[in-house]
């Protein structure tokens, strides 16, 4: 057993990122996540490393747009309205296959919205978010701890697929502290042949470019990206399941709305409903196979979500409309509380019975 | 023996730019100056969204294309991970002085160590001909056909006088490539561009005012003319900030 230290899970986003190997921060301030750039600017030039305040949110992406290119790990950092600001440079990574870590510390929105915690980034995040056909691998962390896994994560699946990874957390995760042990394993370096790092004469020279002007060639980029994310929902998708195998009613929520859930779930199981709780650590790829599976046996779902129903949507995609599902929300920064969660299972049980 | 030849740094490969336009001449200057400084294997360009986005295939050395505006924020990106590495992004006035003029200034201001070559043919080339940030009051345009009209939308934007407000960059100077002592002129100060970047001076700017006869609707002989009498007056050519310079005279 490793020893823990007690940190706020802003502040393990970072660690675990130095953890992972990354030199390269490039940020820009904005609430409830600038511990993540204070935590960086302190940090990293003690070890040799980049910490760069980007004059916006535009250029920090951009800047990690370079350093990617360059074949070093680099991440950036905002909350919603810098993640707005940033899906163009988003698109040109995900055009350009590069490997980033990007951190969306959501608050409720829209436009300047709130500073208190939201979810409702969810199609920005798991639908694209910018112009043009890609995916971003998205993980949701439900603690600390999974902060700082989470993050190791990130840099391994965006090296091992080239393409931006998101860490879709929340102004609540964020700040809270819990203990975390940092013995975080990292995947070994991945070769970068195809970085911009200088031919040294001894190559032809390597071209960074979403660019492809040829519609035959543009449309073979697509399909090959698109055969790339297959194997990815094939081989990367992540949830956590607690009490489904004899439910009736499953609880379908991720990020702090799961760990809300969590506590509902028990004190619903305490009153005799048999529920259970599914939590997608990996939003995109979503978790279509194990609600698919609970769908077919005829389970009712119930989404809780900090946001007016987004995730809802993949849900019912996922159970093919075959089951009751039914929304448990509160929006503008507030979390839902586990009575309000356990009234909603109460009604899709009701419901079932009726 | 040979007197001239293509610079190794120039792929062998047609470019995408219109007959009379000095692209041509300036992508040689650049690779001129990577030849000379020996660093074609040591360099990565970031090349811009404008008529010279496809720079990427014309240079021999690692390319990057950015996104419209952002590249001195890519070349910062490459430089701060590779600081070992010669960085440059070459942009047109649409790119540069319009929408990433954020970009620049900060880049400039952070006295960023790479080297920018700045293309001012006061037009958007590549949409077709659109007013830019640095076309001239009166100038007509496919935006601006009655002439632009400074009460209606500004002035247009001197990049080198504004970035020599700031204490950050290292050395900004306009040339232009309209005759062959313009072109020798021009050829010094790339070269002395990216030698400061090779002595760690930091950021260095040379703007480069550049002829688009396609858009300006003259040919290519009328074009170089019409940069001596419209462009010139508007854009002074010189020396706006050589830190360097101003050590050695205080020395």
């Amino acid at each position: 057993m490793s020893q823990k230290v007690l940190m706020k899970g802003n502040e393990a986003i970072a660690e675990a990122a130095i953890i992972a190997g990354c030199r390269h921060y490039f940020g820009y301030p904005i609430t409830p996540q600038t511990e993540i750039a204070a935590y960086m600017a302190k940090r990293m030039p003690k070890i040799g490393g980049t910490f760069l305040q980007a004059e916006s949110e535009i250029a920090a992406i951009n800047m990690v747009y370079g350093a990617a290119s360059a074949g070093v790990r680099a991440m950036t950092s905002s909350s919603s309205p810098g993640i707005s600001l940033k899906q163009e440079g988003i698109s040109y990574i995900a055009g350009a296959e590069l490997p980033a870590v990007i951190v969306n510390s959501q608050r409720a929105g829209p436009g300047l919205g709130g500073i208190q915690p939201g979810q409702s980034d969810y199609f920005q995040a798991v639908k694209g978010g910018g112009h043009g056909d890609y995916h971003l691998i998205v993980l949701t962390p439900a603690s600390v701890q999974e902060m700082a896994e989470l993050t190791v994560k990130a840099f391994d699946l965006a090296d091992k697929y080239r393409m931006p990874v998101m860490l879709l957390t929340d102004g609540t995760i964020g700040q809270m502290m819990e203990p975390v042990s940092l013995d975080l394993k990292v995947e070994s370096a991945v070769e970068k042949p195809w970085a911009t790092t200088g031919t040294e004469m001894k190559r032809e020279h390597n071209i960074i470019t979403s660019l492809s002007l040829v519609p035959a060639e543009l449309e073979q980029w697509n399909l090959d990206r698109y055969a790339k994310y297959a194997h990815i929902e094939e081989n990367e998708t992540l949830w956590e399941e607690y009490m489904t195998e004899d439910a009736d009613v499953v609880v379908v929520a991720f990020g702090i709305a799961a760990r809300v859930s969590k506590n509902a779930v028990n004190a619903a199981r305490a009153e005799g409903i048999k529920v259970g709780l599914i939590r997608p650590i990996t939003v995109w790829p979503f978790p279509n196979k194990p609600l698919a599976a609970l769908a077919a046996k005829g389970v009712s779902m119930v989404c809780v979500e900090l946001s007016m129903g987004q995730m809802i949507e993949d849900v019912k995609l996922a159970t093919e409309c075959k089951v009751p599902v039914s929304l448990c929300k509160r929006v503008g920064g507030i979390i839902p509380t586990p009575n309000e969660i356990l009234e909603a299972i109460r009604a899709a049980k009701g419901g079932n019975e009726a | 023996m040979i007197v001239f030849d293509k610079p190794r740094s120039l792929a062998d490969v047609s470019t995408s730019y219109c007959p009379g336009c000095t692209h041509g001449i300036i992508h040689r200057l650049v690779a001129e100056a990577i030849d000379e400084l020996g660093i074609e294997g040591n360099t990565i360009g970031i090349a811009p969204v404008g008529c010279s986005v496809m720079a990427y295939n014309f240079f021999t050395c690692d390319m990057i294309e950015a996104a419209h505006g952002r590249a001195p924020a890519v070349a910062t990106g490459v430089k701060r991970a590779r600081p070992d590495k010669i960085v440059f992004s070459y942009q047109g006035d649409g790119d540069l002085a319009s929408i990433g003029t954020a970009e620049i200034v900060h880049a400039a201001a952070r006295n960023e160590n790479i080297t920018v070559i700045f293309v001012n043919n006061a037009i958007y080339g590549m949409t077709g001909g659109q007013m830019a940030p640095t076309s001239l009051p009166g100038q007509i345009t496919q935006t601006s056909p009655y002439g632009r009209d400074p009460k209606h939308c500004g002035y247009p934007v001197k990049v080198c006088e504004m970035l020599s407000q700031l204490e950050g960059p290292e050395y900004l100077q306009r040339v232009t490539v309209n005759s062959p002592k313009h072109v020798n002129q021009a050829k010094k100060a790339i070269l002395k561009a990216f030698r400061n970047q090779i002595e760690g001076k930091g950021f260095s700017l040379v703007e480069v005012i550049s002829a688009c006869p396609t858009n300006w609707g003259l040919r290519p002989d009328e074009a170089l003319r019409w940069i001596d009498d419209n462009m010139i007056p508007y854009y002074p050519l010189g020396v706006y900030k050589d830190r360097s310079e101003k050590k050695e005279e205080q020395a």
